[in-house]
């Protein structure tokens, strides 16, 4: 598995988008994740830094936040305060994900 | 059966004769009018790129769209890589793109495709028949969503969407007959004595008009009824609108003739766009200001905050006294997931937003312009689309 990546590498145009949770600490140091591990670590330390990023300015700001969302048009990530650090949920929105069926009465 | 069937010809406003057929009943275009235009020549031909995992499907496509009267150029790629490579190298107009294929699926492609292309036409044609999907889609900005049985059943009506779309400009003015205004609408629907009802909508506002034998009888609009409603709707620059059947038993709230109606506001809204004196111009802000006021009361919403661009101007705070702070955390918070969007690529960014013990906020951004909305924690459920209401109404 993965012999002929070895030599030619892999040059996907278009990105897989994460998909699971991460723990980061207050440094930004990922602490537990369990998105897949082919997805860049580079990447999760940038999401992780910036979450960081926006809790400590909102704190700067007076309006401390425990939960943090943001929605793009093909990934939802909410992250929760944790002492300093974060765990950040990573949720692609694609057309594979099943979707919830509304409840009858 | 349609329940409309009448078909009427107006001039365009560059000189064309334009066919506007009130359309038959689709999952989409509903009623909404669609424009017929003449045939391209061939060296102007637009390009149509069309991705579906299906091959077989894909030749049944370019089979029918060939015969599209502008004769279109079709192009087809069955993975979002292909598609993505083809849309690098030609002038691609309009993209059909399937929503579910392995690997990266249709929302993922539209996403990537908006930020990349924001001039390329959108149309989703899927087998899933799932509301959720639809306004994910429609979300993401596409122009039609079709099912594909609706399409095979109804082929004529989606080759008739699809032309008018490749023939689409990019003018402001209400979406389905261009280069009019919503009093051109308004009059010629009282011109021709028709009984309908006009829904208006303007990104997440809605509003309502009632047209009973020419007559304009009522009017709904951000929570107010009859002529201020009517006054408000007017004011709106841009939106779509569509006919639906009339209701001959609406209680009459207007009485005065439509036509006094649109003189007096656009004398009004001539006054208020060039105020004569100094007074006159405090005296509009000072309505401006109490007007919002109580659209963020009645709205329950503790504060908005409308931050325009660096050295576009000040920021306009109303219903807080701590205006630096925020401001700089909102303009650094986009800035943040902007980045952290293009870095993903995960698509634009629809909104960001966050919530304490005491409150939620929600960061959007309008017209280049970012709000900054707070709400109680208890305020409920559904904020974006009361926030993007409330914003909707302050920018109109």
């Amino acid at each position: 598995m993965g012999f002929l990546k070895r030599f030619f590498g892999s040059r996907a145009s278009v990105q897989q988008l994460p998909a699971g949770t991460v723990t980061v600490d207050r440094h930004g140091h990922i602490v537990a994740s369990t998105v897949s591990s082919t997805y860049p670590p580079s990447l999760l330390r940038d999401i992780g830094a910036d979450v960081l990023a926006l809790f400590r300015e909102a704190r700067a700001a007076q309006m401390p936040l425990a939960e943090i969302s943001l929605q793009f048009g093909s990934l939802h990530i909410t992250a929760r305060e944790l002492r300093g650090g974060a765990i950040i949920f990573l949720l692609p929105q694609t057309a594979l994900l099943p979707t919830p069926t509304p409840s009858r009465p | 059966m349609s329940r409309f069937s009448a078909k009427k010809l107006f001039a365009g406003g560059n000189g064309d004769c334009l066919r506007i057929d009130k359309g038959a009943k689709t999952p989409d275009f509903r009623r909404r009018y669609v424009i017929r235009r003449g045939r391209l020549p061939m060296d102007k031909a637009h390009k149509i790129l069309i991705l579906d995992d299906d091959n077989d499907w894909l030749e049944l496509s370019r089979e029918m769209l060939a015969a599209l009267p502008s004769r279109p150029e079709i192009l087809t790629a069955n993975t979002g890589k292909r598609a993505l490579a083809l849309l690098e190298s030609e002038p691609v107009r309009l993209l059909i793109c399937d929503l579910k294929m392995p690997r990266i699926d249709g929302l993922q492609i539209l996403s990537i495709v908006r930020r990349r292309y924001p001039e390329l036409r959108t149309v989703v044609l899927s087998s899933l028949e799932d509301e959720e999907f639809r306004s994910r889609a429609y979300a993401l900005g596409v122009d039609l969503f079709w099912i594909k049985i609706e399409m095979q059943r109804n082929s004529k009506l989606f080759i008739e969407c699809l032309e008018s779309l490749l023939g689409r400009d990019d003018e402001t003015g209400f979406r389905g007959i261009q280069s009019k205004s919503l009093m051109d609408i308004i009059q010629m629907e009282c011109l021709s004595r028709s009984s309908t009802v006009l829904r208006i909508t303007r990104g997440p506002l809605i509003a309502k008009l009632w047209i009973q034998d020419g007559e304009l009888i009522d009017a709904e609009a951000e929570g107010v009824r009859g002529e201020v409603a009517f006054r408000r709707v007017l004011s709106w620059k841009s939106g779509t609108f569509e006919n639906l059947p009339a209701e001959p038993g609406r209680e009459r709230t207007i009485l005065k003739p439509v036509n006094a109606l649109l003189l007096e506001t656009a004398q009004d809204m001539d006054e208020n766009a060039m105020p004569a004196t100094p007074e006159a111009v405090e005296d509009a802000a000072h309505r401006k200001t109490v007007w919002k006021l109580a659209q963020l009361t009645r709205a329950g919403a503790e504060f908005v905050i409308a931050i325009p661009a660096e050295g576009a101007g000040e920021p306009e705070a109303l219903g807080t006294q701590v205006v630096t702070p925020l401001v700089q955390w909102t303009r650094h918070a986009a800035a943040i997931a902007y980045r952290l969007g293009e870095r993903l690529e995960a698509g634009p960014l629809l909104q960001a937003g966050g919530q304490n013990l005491e409150r939620q906020v929600l960061v959007l951004s309008l017209n280049e312009r970012l709000y900054l909305v707070g709400w109680p924690a208890d305020a409920g459920e559904n904020l974006l689309e009361k926030s993007r209401k409330l914003i909707a109404s302050w920018d109109s």
